[in-house]
């Protein structure tokens, strides 16, 4: 152990008893820290890395123990100290950072008032040079007026400016140590980008250790100097971050490498990854052209465009009145046009309240423009008021959504869900060939006949978003919304989606519109692209002349804060030929 | 906020009025009032001429009006079976009535806030456990019914506590008061407890829910990172986040405590304003119910004002500020 | 082939119900096997009072004053036909238990019923149409709220009393009793269906119900109903409990159900005036009879919220 090392993590051991086993769910991690160095610990849902982090600082949910290991910080055991010894070094020795910015500030005290608890709890300042401090510490993470604002309470700030208060509230007893569980998770990228600079910044500043878990290689490019890979409660592999990222040894490290989506190629596909506990792909192969779902459609081809948007705008309210004056609107759509030509993939980007999402409500009838027309194959969807008029149309459009968790009713069985589709546009004689239908469908998305019988919860999410993708291709139909498909999903999941979503595309001739928060993945599926910023579209070029010619400030903006991914091996990747690659 | 008060205001106007309005139709629809207040031998024409000489064959809309107009100032009429004006009635009861909530509020929330708190935090202890057990008991046990196992125990086996009425009490200006004199003090014993036990074991039920629903916040966690000491975090943090339910939750009681009065007043026959209602209910006394209708919603509505008032002196985030709400 | 299959899910739910937490948590703790064996007991003894209940305590001609108030069989002067003891018309007391309790016991599940109807279904409506609709329901609501359940019970009673006239009254006096508690008990299922109805509605599920083009109506009752029950199951449970107090507490205030077929409550009120003259079993009996009974509903209530509710586990 050198003089330089701020944290010794020796053959950490966790479990979580539970009612019928025991989780192991951090098994044998050693790991090391210097001082001035970041940490990043790198794995997918289920890894065991917050475990860790929550084990550095003595908080673990119970019944989680830690049954082996011993842990030092600046050469000194820390796992074996008391309660009151351990709260002693909370704060003081090792600040945390957690992941949602809205729910970890008390919202009942001022800014002020939490900083100042905590900077006299473990600094011996006065009450008035606590206040001052308490106002550098916000000038120093970059909220400005800071005299004014520390009076405020946290509902006055936003997302990103409280994830800002919450570092000033990690650093201000001058921890040697900062823990950060996902700190940018739950915030948009350019407000992701500047909290990363502001902790990278600050520990390279105060040369202050830190850790952080993310499950995000973007963000472990972006900042880490050395980088530990976590699977299944295991440390599979641990070093300088360049050496992991470029050339990684272990079999899963490569495969969860090569499930990254790129902001800098095109790949033709995802290689398929080995290292996953989720269904393989589909298994059985049947000649689709032959198949109910590969029939010709009885639709004649658009002659212009398949979906044309004129002039759409939508408005909300966000605090009803009786007065309309008194009202407050949100225009979340602002006089949008966009065509979508059939057989194309058309990508819709933006950061979170662009309202790309709800252009996509808007073309399957969620929600009603206030203004504007929406034509599909011709004809005029928003001049047809019956519902019955419009359900011919429902049937060529599906949606596939965000939420694997909520997209599907938790009381239904696989097969209702599926069938519910077939059943109300009338698509089967009997109950049996409904049946039929479906359950070739499940084995089409790689889930198998048999999962008919079962409920959404005993499925897993990228298991539960190809259920998603089986109910929305059950009416075949020839226009695919998918809202953000894979955003909820570890990487190396979201790769087989992804890839599941192209085979498809190709194989039935689809027509998809996919929105994304998420450039690269924009990049991996889409033809055309469209930016969209507060309700309106900046910028819609083909893809590649999008990403290599940004003309709007807008795209080039957001193209700069992309993670770059350099460095990150491209072993074993599908790459498209690329006529103006350098 | 002012405009806030304003608002809760009207509507508690309309919450009255309406109140009043079933009060109303009550008294001047529900049996007939001239035949209460006239004897079988008055002949047909002295009713037609007293119902004349009362107004009661003008609009609807105008007597009620008279009706508002009138309760306002606590004018209800006579009562039908006492034969004395309500408002007098009432006052000579309100005590009674006011001095046993006052007590068993206090007890209830005396009580029933800190055990709430206790089991919240000690949520796997001895003690918690018991008390929560008790209190199940306590829920399931009505009100009337400890009344009646106390009257039992206290007063017909050990007769140690008088089982009915106030016992002596003093007059201050048109208030009367048992809290001065021993009999008075002794009487208040058993019916108090009777009234608080109920409530309290529902307070500190609904405070222990509403404490371990903060104690999972992730600010709470956070602040443990920071490594504020188990004291502060609890205290501090917890327990001032949990007292806005709380206030509500408060304020219910409050409310529910003058309705259970009707009980226990009934159980130990005290001389309030319960025991004046249900008896009024058997005997169809209608001035007197409409009375006692208007009068417990002015005091629920009350209640509620303080309450909503109470929110914004605890909640900064109902104090929002529109301006202050800064972008990046 | 079709019956086969069926058959293969029931025992699928069996194993389904066995496995799950709910029932793991039911078994584990014996205090709730308890409750549930002495609700069913109840229920079982109530439905087939006729035949259980040693005596008819309303067949006029098998009542003998030169019985009236005997104490339980325990006690000196007691005898072994009136187990726990007579009143003082010489009526059995555990038969007008029985008999009480089943009056008690359909007072509650009726008024229950009548409030989850009207409050689910309020609730539903709600938070479904949302809008001036949803305003007016919740803003009543919150009125009726601010007023404790009792009082309003009360009323509606009262109120049905001075109307009709006392012969009718007595007739109708049961269900006027079970509108009155349901009418006060409505307002706990609206606003929670209405809070989870607004919760369910935003899920992805709905929208894609409504994508698929499937009618307002059929996505009220096919998706979102189901999804709300586990709340109103809670809910349900513990009212069932507080509709038992309400009624006893109107019936032993004398405005409940009519003496000539008394509950729980009427049975606790009439033994009340025997409690000086040292006669305690008339109304104790019928005290621990309901207390027994809303002890053993509440507790199971109190489990299904925490063992239905995942942010405890």
């Amino acid at each position: 152990m050198s003089n330089l090392t701020l944290l010794q993590i020796n053959n950490l051991e966790i479990e979580f008893p539970s009612r019928k086993s025991v989780l192991r769910a951090v098994d044998n991690v050693s790991l090391c820290l210097e001082k001035g160095d970041i940490l990043g610990i790198v794995g997918e849902s289920g890894a065991g890395k917050s475990t860790v982090g929550n084990a550095l600082i003595g908080l673990l949910e119970p019944p989680g123990q830690m049954t082996k290991g011993e842990i030092f910080l600046d050469g000194n055991r820390i796992d074996n100290l008391s309660d009151s010894e351990k709260q002693k070094i909370r704060g003081k020795e090792i600040g945390m950072i957690f992941q949602d910015p809205l729910t970890s500030l008390n919202p009942l005290q001022t800014i002020e008032n939490q900083l100042v608890e905590t900077i006299n709890l473990h600094l011996e300042l006065g009450e008035n040079d606590a206040r001052q401090r308490a106002v550098e510490l916000l000038d120093q993470v970059g909220i400005p007026d800071p005299d004014v604002r520390v009076k405020q309470y946290p509902h006055q700030f936003s997302g990103g400016m409280r994830q800002r208060v919450v570092v000033a509230l990690a650093l201000c007893a001058e921890p040697n140590l900062i823990i950060a569980d996902e700190p940018t998770t739950a915030l948009d990228v350019s407000i992701q980008a500047q909290i990363l600079d502001l902790m990278r910044g600050l520990c390279k500043q105060k040369q202050v250790g830190m850790v952080i878990i993310t499950h995000d290689m973007g963000v472990i490019a972006d900042i880490t100097d050395r980088v530990a890979v976590m699977y299944r409660g295991r440390l599979v592999e641990h070093g300088a971050t360049e050496k992991i990222l470029g050339n990684p040894d272990h079999p899963y490290t490569q495969s969860l490498i090569s499930a990254v989506p790129r902001p800098d190629i095109k790949l033709i596909r995802f290689p398929q990854v080995t290292y996953i506990e989720d269904v393989a792909e589909k298994n059985t192969e049947f000649d689709i052209t032959e198949h109910w779902l590969g029939k010709p459609r009885e639709y004649e081809a658009a002659p212009g465009p398949l979906v044309e948007l004129k002039n759409i705008s939508m408005r909300f309210t966000t605090k009803p009145a009786f007065l309309r004056k008194n009202r407050i609107f949100l225009d979340a759509v602002n006089n949008v046009s966009l065509d979508i030509h059939e057989g194309e993939v058309f990508g819709l980007v933006g950061e979170s309240g662009s309202g790309k999402s709800t252009v996509a409500r808007i073309i399957c009838g969620l929600y009603t423009p206030v203004s504007g027309a929406i034509n599909f194959a011709g004809t005029e969807l928003t001049a047809l008021k019956k519902q019955s008029d419009l359900d011919p149309f429902r049937k060529q459009m599906q949606m596939i959504f965000q939420d694997p968790y909520s997209s599907l009713n938790p009381r239904m069985r696989v097969l209702d869900i599926v069938a519910e589709p077939i059943l109300f546009h009338q698509l089967a004689e009997t109950r049996r060939e409904v049946e039929i239908i479906v359950k070739d469908l499940l084995e089409h998305v790689g889930l198998g006949a048999q999962s008919a019988v079962r409920y959404p919860h005993e499925f897993s999410g990228g298991q539960r978003q190809r259920i998603s993708i089986a109910r929305a291709l059950a009416t075949r139909p020839r226009f695919l919304i998918c809202d953000e498909p894979t955003s909820a999903l570890d990487v190396s999941i979201q790769a087989q989606i992804l890839n599941l979503l192209k085979d498809l595309q190709e194989e039935l001739g689809l027509t998809m519109l996919f929105i994304s928060h998420d450039l690269p993945v924009i990049r991996q599926m889409c033809d055309r692209v469209g930016v969209m910023k507060d309700g309106f579209l900046c910028e819609m070029k083909e893809t590649e002349v999008l990403f290599e010619n940004p003309e709007h400030e807008y795209t080039q903006h957001l193209l700069n804060l992309m993670p770059r991914l350099e460095g990150l091996s491209l072993e074993g990747l599908d790459m498209q030929p690329q006529p103006n690659q350098k | 906020m002012l405009a806030f008060i304003l608002k809760r205001l009207l509507q508690s106007v309309v919450v009255m009025l309406t109140v009043a309005l079933i009060a109303f139709a009550l008294f001047r629809y529900v049996g007939d009032p001239i035949n209460n207040m006239v004897g079988q031998d008055t002949t047909l024409e002295e009713r037609a001429e007293l119902k004349e000489r009362l107004g009661l064959n003008d609009p609807f809309i105008i007597q009620f009006y008279r009706f508002v107009r009138d309760a306002s100032v606590g004018e209800f009429g006579l009562s039908y079976q006492h034969r004395r004006p309500v408002k007098e009635l009432i006052a000579e009861r309100l005590p009674a009535t006011l001095e046993l909530a006052l007590v068993s509020a206090i007890l209830a929330l005396a009580i029933g806030i800190p055990m709430g708190v206790y089991t919240a935090l000690k949520r796997y202890g001895f003690l918690s456990r018991t008390f929560m057990t008790i209190s199940l008991v306590g829920v399931s046990l009505p009100t009337f019914l400890i009344g009646i196992l106390l009257i039992l125990f206290f007063g017909v086996i050990l007769r140690w506590l008088p089982t009915f009425g106030r016992g002596d009490v003093v007059e201050i200006g048109w208030w009367t008061s048992g809290f001065l004199t021993a009999s008075g003090l002794k009487s208040l014993i058993m019916p108090s407890i009777t009234l608080a036990l109920f409530q309290m074991t529902l307070i500190m039920r609904l405070v222990r829910a509403e404490m371990l629903e903060v104690l999972r916040a992730d600010f709470i966690k956070f602040a443990r990172a920071r490594g504020l000491p188990t004291r502060a975090v609890h205290f501090r943090h917890a327990l001032k986040n949990t007292l806005v339910p709380v206030i509500t939750i408060t304020g219910l009681q409050l409310g529910s405590i003058i309705a259970f009065a009707i009980i226990t007043e009934s159980v130990f026959q005290w001389p309030g304003m319960g025991l004046l209602f249900i008896q009024a209910i058997g005997e169809v006394d209608i001035p007197v119910m409409a009375a006692y209708l208007v009068l417990i919603a002015f005091f629920f509505v009350v209640i509620n004002m303080v309450v909503d008032i109470l929110y914004f002196v605890v909640d900064p985030r109902l104090r929002v500020d529109k301006a202050l709400v800064n972008g990046q | 082939m079709t019956e086969n299959k069926n058959s293969i899910t029931i025992l699928d739910y069996f194993g389904q119900m066995r496995d799950s937490d709910l029932w793991f948590s039911f078994t584990r703790s014996p205090v709730i096997v308890a409750s549930a064996c002495v609700t069913l007991l109840y229920l079982i003894v109530t439905i087939f009072a006729p035949l259980i209940a040693p005596h008819d305590p309303f067949d006029l001609a098998s009542i003998d004053l030169l019985d009236a108030s005997l104490p339980p069989f325990w006690m000196d002067d007691g005898e072994l036909r009136f187990i726990l003891g007579t009143d003082d018309q010489g009526r059995d007391i555990l038969s007008t238990i029985i008999y009480g309790s089943r009056i008690s016991l359909f007072v509650g599940f009726a008024s229950v019923i009548f409030s989850l109807i009207l409050g689910v279904g309020l609730g539903l409506i709600s938070g479904y149409v949302g809008g001036r609709l949803d305003a007016f329901i919740m803003r009543v609501a919150d009125v009726q709220l601010s007023f404790p359940a009792i009082l309003i019970a009360l009323l509606v009673d009262g109120l049905a009393r001075t109307l009709l006239p006392r012969e009718h009254h007595d007739e109708v006096a049961l269900y006027v009793l079970v509108f009155a508690i349901g009418i006060s008990g409505w307002v706990q299922y609206a606003r929670t269906v209405r809070g989870q109805t607004l919760v369910e509605k935003g899920k992805e599920y709905v929208q894609a119900a409504r994508v698929i083009g499937i009618r307002k109506w059929t996505i009220l009752l096919r998706h979102i109903l189901p999804n709300v029950t586990g709340p109103v199951l809670v809910i349900a449970t513990i009212h069932l409990a507080i509709a038992i107090i309400t009624e006893a507490t109107l019936s032993f205030l004398g405005v409940g159900v009519p003496p000539t077929t008394p509950s729980l409550g009427t049975l606790i009120r009439i033994g009340n005036d025997f409690l000086f003259s040292g006669e305690w079993w008339i109304t104790i009996f019928p005290g621990v009879a309901l207390v027994l009974l809303v002890l053993a509903v509440n507790l199971l209530g109190d489990w299904l919220r925490d063992a239905l509710n995942p942010k405890l586990r």
